[in-house]
């Protein structure tokens, strides 16, 4: 029997725990596990982007206004990338890793096998919402578990095509979605899973902390912060300033968890930075960008004041020197340049997740690293720079999830690289085969034989004894030898 | 009132001492782990001593499981800490050349342990290499239920290591509740599931990630063993790990025993004979065995044997003399599965022995419970172990021996569901107590047009080219042999 959890019916705790027995007896039955069924269920989603890629589309424009492109490259591509890249690599990294033994258990031999937690909780975010939801579904079912997806309520057209897709074409006794806005993620919460992937802000990831707290469930929360961007004087500044329009208003018109929040550049260096800026933003958008059909609009009303308030302050509305133009019907705001606004101002104090871009100036760029450290460590810090030690410097104590040298964001699009946060940017990490181990128990087995059973383990325990054991943990073979011997 | 004001300075201190960056060098860290091993080799002795006092261990014990794995381990972090703290290479695919990808993994900051009364001298020297060969610095909270081992780490530990760094605090409940109210990065906790949620939760509010290693009811599976000899070694390891480890007070000691029921009287006859030889014939002359660390716990694993039912089951053994707080080697037959003995973790002497129809049942009894923190199975069949490997899940699994992958540096040690997250030991330690921080080093030569807007039909089709790394489809585009797809 299918039980559907959409918006048709009230999810509330007996339909939850209905729906728990029903994951944990579809998990219990062992064939979540099998390699067949993580292909069949990879294969699925990789239809659903393929055959519907209109739909998808569609939904995002429905939702954020996103550009065709943005939505094809950012969100459909990279999703379909990490569907094939683990239907590659599925049987390689099902495989138990042998490892080596050490002198104090021969003779033995170990391996680490990975294996399924079980069944396991994804909760999205509205700015990617067909990414940040498939992504660590993808790392879920890859290894092996059964999971329920919650695609947030803030995006829901796409919250509902997913639900759609995923009811038509994956195995819904083992894979489900369920919508819905508090309620129904609190209720969600107060289940035992044996993991909780979180995309989204800190104040929720507090709250899905503490609800994992008391099942003992184990966590990854993808969360934000200020990205900042440092710029050098010696660079190629064309290109620094494309990469930058690009990672900021490129990307969801800077609702991005790892877009560039603000600038870092020196009091010489800011104008030429600024002029470049404009240029190439005129390249890229035209002269009328809040109509530019190439920018996501704000997401709802409510972000739409939020970020209007942070240009409330006359001390931060002065400073803006390219842009401010908004338009509350369309839920646009225009690429917005500020420079110098005070330190103090709440728009140098929240993650931004919008359009408006501060840019601060120093005398020498060196400072800028401490100015960034005295900060709570964010998901993504750049540099733009040619020169070498300033480089090693920043990768060197600049603390956040992940840092790109002369480029934004694009960190996100390499499956090789762990993407994670740091302190209030987050914990855990996921792409690639980093999404499997995600998911995973990391289970070690060692394989003891019966020959070989030293005596020294056993009372009555002797000088003698010890003198083995002491030469056994150090590994120290002649002292092994010795004991042996007497 | 002085001790929070006490507190407040270490803290402030280590803080402190963390942004001065000392600690993140080669040498500071290398210093650190030598003195480690020196404090282990200067103070044997009086270690030993304070372990007899908390624990009543017999010296072999206490170097086997204390002072020789702190010194295994410290070695290994030693000669290996410089190639752990290298970054490790990402292959980036040749669409984003020319760029370097690299993980660097970077100290979290400030880390918090608690260590467990059982080891008191391991369990909290052991996260302290982690945190160390990590970069880190530290505050340490040995168990106060070991008194004379919390106070010698204290009072000796800060002669050896750099003290502005490295912390411990003594203390109970009280001072561990306020440790949890700071903001730390990093919280390593040994003990049960039950302060586990509390540390859990606590860390939810300062987003702190967390490594619980937390416990359980570990089974011992035996089948039956063709050979006599066999049959001894397995029933002498399965004693060893019971009654030599703390007397049964650790967190991998074998806590029952799944046997086939023709097998259980050669178990019990054979158990009897190495608990004669191992520890003596009675209470009276009870030899090379822990005591039980508190009366509150002696009283808890007393009243385990309190049901009626329960205490008919015992078939050697249940004497307890409570001025000495010792509780002989007690073995029980089919004690029923609801009792509390079989419910809850036992921590204690006593050896439940469960026998089955088919050794196969073992399976069903495991996975009724929570996730144990290992499970150890004596077989030659090669089928069998398969079986336990897929359809049984925990920490780790060891195949006819116990407890010794305790010792094996290369495995993962760690726990599952109720038997903790997270893992250390080796490489593992170190990895515990780092931020895998990703970094993609780009070059200004060669840009992609494409990823810029305004957008277009060709744009479009070159990503999704490239996207499918289709390399010779982005030639031929170039060369405008290709046509665009709409």
């Amino acid at each position: 029997m299918e039980l559907e959890y959409g918006n048709k019916e009230v999810f509330d705790a007996e339909t939850a725990s209905a729906m728990m027995k029903e994951l944990r007896d579809a998990f219990g039955n062992g064939k979540t596990k099998s390699f067949e069924w993580r292909v069949s269920q990879l294969e699925s989603l990789l239809k659903i982007a393929n055959n519907h890629e209109k739909e998808i589309i569609d939904a995002l424009c429905s939702d954020l206004s996103k550009p065709e492109l943005e939505s094809f490259v950012h969100e459909i591509a990279l999703m379909k990338s990490s569907c094939k890249l683990a239907l590659q690599e599925l049987k390689h990294w099902m495989t138990p890793q042998k490892v080596k033994t050490p002198i104090t258990t021969f003779p033995s031999s170990a391996e680490i096998v990975s294996e399924p937690l079980g069944v396991v909780l994804v909760i999205s975010a509205w700015n990617y919402p067909f990414l940040l939801s498939l992504e660590p579904v993808i790392g879920a079912i890859t290894a092996g578990n059964a999971v329920v997806l919650k695609p947030s309520e803030v995006a829901p057209a796409t919250s509902s095509l997913l639900a759609k897709f995923l009811g038509e074409y994956m195995d819904s006794s083992a894979v489900k979605v369920v919508e819905g806005a508090v309620p129904e993620t609190s209720v969600l919460l107060e289940q035992k899973w044996d993991k909780i992937f979180y995309t989204g802000n800190g104040r929720v990831g507090r709250i899905v902390a503490a609800a994992a707290a008391k099942h003992l469930t184990p966590l990854v929360l993808e969360l934000g912060g200020k990205s900042p961007v440092v710029v050098d004087s010696d660079v190629n500044l064309m290109v620094a300033a494309r990469r930058i329009i690009v990672g900021k208003w490129g990307c969801n018109n800077g609702q991005a968890c790892i877009a560039p929040d603000y600038i870092i550049t020196t009091k010489d260096y800011v104008p030429k930075l600024v002029d470049a800026l404009k240029l190439e933003l005129e390249k890229f958008y035209g002269m009328d960008p809040l109509n530019s059909e190439d920018l996501s609009r704000i997401v709802n009303s409510n972000h739409f004041a939020r970020l209007k308030k942070l240009l409330d302050d006359d001390k931060v509305s002065g400073k803006i020197v390219h842009g401010g133009q908004m338009d509350e019907g369309i839920l646009k705001i225009a690429p917005t340049i500020l420079l110098d606004v005070p330190e103090d101002s709440l728009i140098m104090n929240e993650e931004i997740f919008g359009p408006l871009l501060p840019i601060l100036t120093v005398d020498k760029v060196e400072a800028s690293f401490g100015m960034i450290n005295s900060r709570d460590k964010p998901l993504a810090a750049y540099l733009f720079s040619n020169k070498k030690k300033l480089k090693e410097e920043f990768v060197k104590t600049v603390s956040a999830g992940g840092l790109a040298v002369n480029d934004t964001s694009l960190h996100v699009a390499v499956s090789t690289l762990p993407f994670g946060g740091v302190g209030e940017s987050g914990m855990g990490a996921y792409h690639g085969k980093f999404s499997f181990d995600a998911f995973s128990h990391k289970k070690a087995v060692l394989y003891r034989s019966f020959a070989g059973d030293a005596p020294a383990r056993y009372p009555p325990y002797t000088p003698a004894k010890l003198r083995f054991l002491k030469a056994l943990l150090n590994g120290d073979i002649l002292g092994i030898i010795r004991a042996l011997f007497g | 009132m002085n001790e929070m004001v006490e507190l407040g300075k270490s803290l402030a201190e280590v803080r402190e001492t963390f942004r001065g960056g000392r600690t993140r060098g080669v040498a500071w860290r290398k210093t650190q782990l030598r003195a480690i091993i020196k404090f282990l080799t200067d103070n044997e002795d009086q270690i030993f001593k304070a372990l007899e006092q908390d624990l009543g261990k017999h010296p072999v014990e206490a170097y086997r499981d204390e002072v020789g794995v702190v010194k295994k381990s410290a070695n290994l972090a030693l000669n290996c800490v410089e190639k752990w703290m290298a970054p490790k290479k990402g292959h980036i695919p040749l669409l984003f050349f020319p760029s370097k990808g690299e993980v660097l993994p970077e100290p979290f900051g400030v880390v918090l342990i608690f260590a467990s009364w059982n080891f008191p001298i391991s369990l909290s020297l052991d996260p302290l290499i982690g945190a160390i060969s990590a970069g880190n610095t530290v505050v340490l909270k040995p168990s106060e239920l070991a008194p004379a081992c919390s106070s010698f780490l204290a009072s000796a530990l800060p002669s050896y290591l750099d003290p502005k760094a490295i912390k411990v605090i003594e203390g109970g409940t009280d001072i561990a509740e306020q440790l949890l109210q700071e903001k730390w990065d990093k919280i390593f906790f040994t003990g049960s599931p039950q302060v586990g949620r509390i540390v859990m939760s606590a860390a939810a509010r300062h987003l702190t990630p967390v490594t619980l290693e937390l416990g359980g009811k570990c089974p011992t599976i035996l089948d039956s063993l063709s050979g006599s000899s066999d049959m001894e070694v397995a029933v002498k390891r399965i004693a060893g790990a019971k009654w030599g480890a703390c007397s049964g007070q650790a967190c991998i000691a074998t806590d029952y025993v799944l046997v086939e029921r023709k097998n259980a009287y050669i178990l019990v006859d054979l158990l009897k004979k190495i608990i004669q030889r191992f520890y003596g014939e009675n209470l009276k002359n009870l030899k090379n065995l822990s005591k039980i660390v508190s009366k509150h716990h002696f009283d808890r694993v007393r009243k385990l044997l309190e049901d009626p039912i329960v205490a008919a089951s015992i078939v050697h053994g249940g004497s307890v003399d409570e001025e000495n707080l010792t509780i002989e080697p007690t073995i029980l037959l089919d004690p029923p599965l609801d009792a509390e003995i079989m419910t809850e973790e036992i921590f204690g002497p006593l050896l439940p022995i469960i026998s089955l129809d088919n050794i196969q049942e073992s399976i069903e009894v495991i996975n009724s419970r929570p996730k144990p923190l290992a499970i150890y199975a004596f077989t030659k069949n090669e089928a069998f172990k398969k079986q336990i490997l897929t359809q049984t899940s925990s920490g780790s699994v060891t195949f006819n021996d116990v407890m010794v992958h305790f010792v094996c540096d290369t495995l993962p040690f760690g726990g599952v569901g109720q038997s903790g997250f997270g893992r250390y030991h080796g490489k593992y330690s170190f990895d515990a107590f780092s931020n895998e921080k990703a970094i993609l080093q780009r070059s200004f030569l060669i840009e992609l047009e494409a990823r810029y807007p305004p957008w277009n039909d060709f744009k479009m089709q070159f990503l999704r080219l490239a996207y499918s790394f289709n390399y010779i489809g982005l030639v031929l585009l170039y060369l405008g042999l290709k046509r665009t797809s709409r």
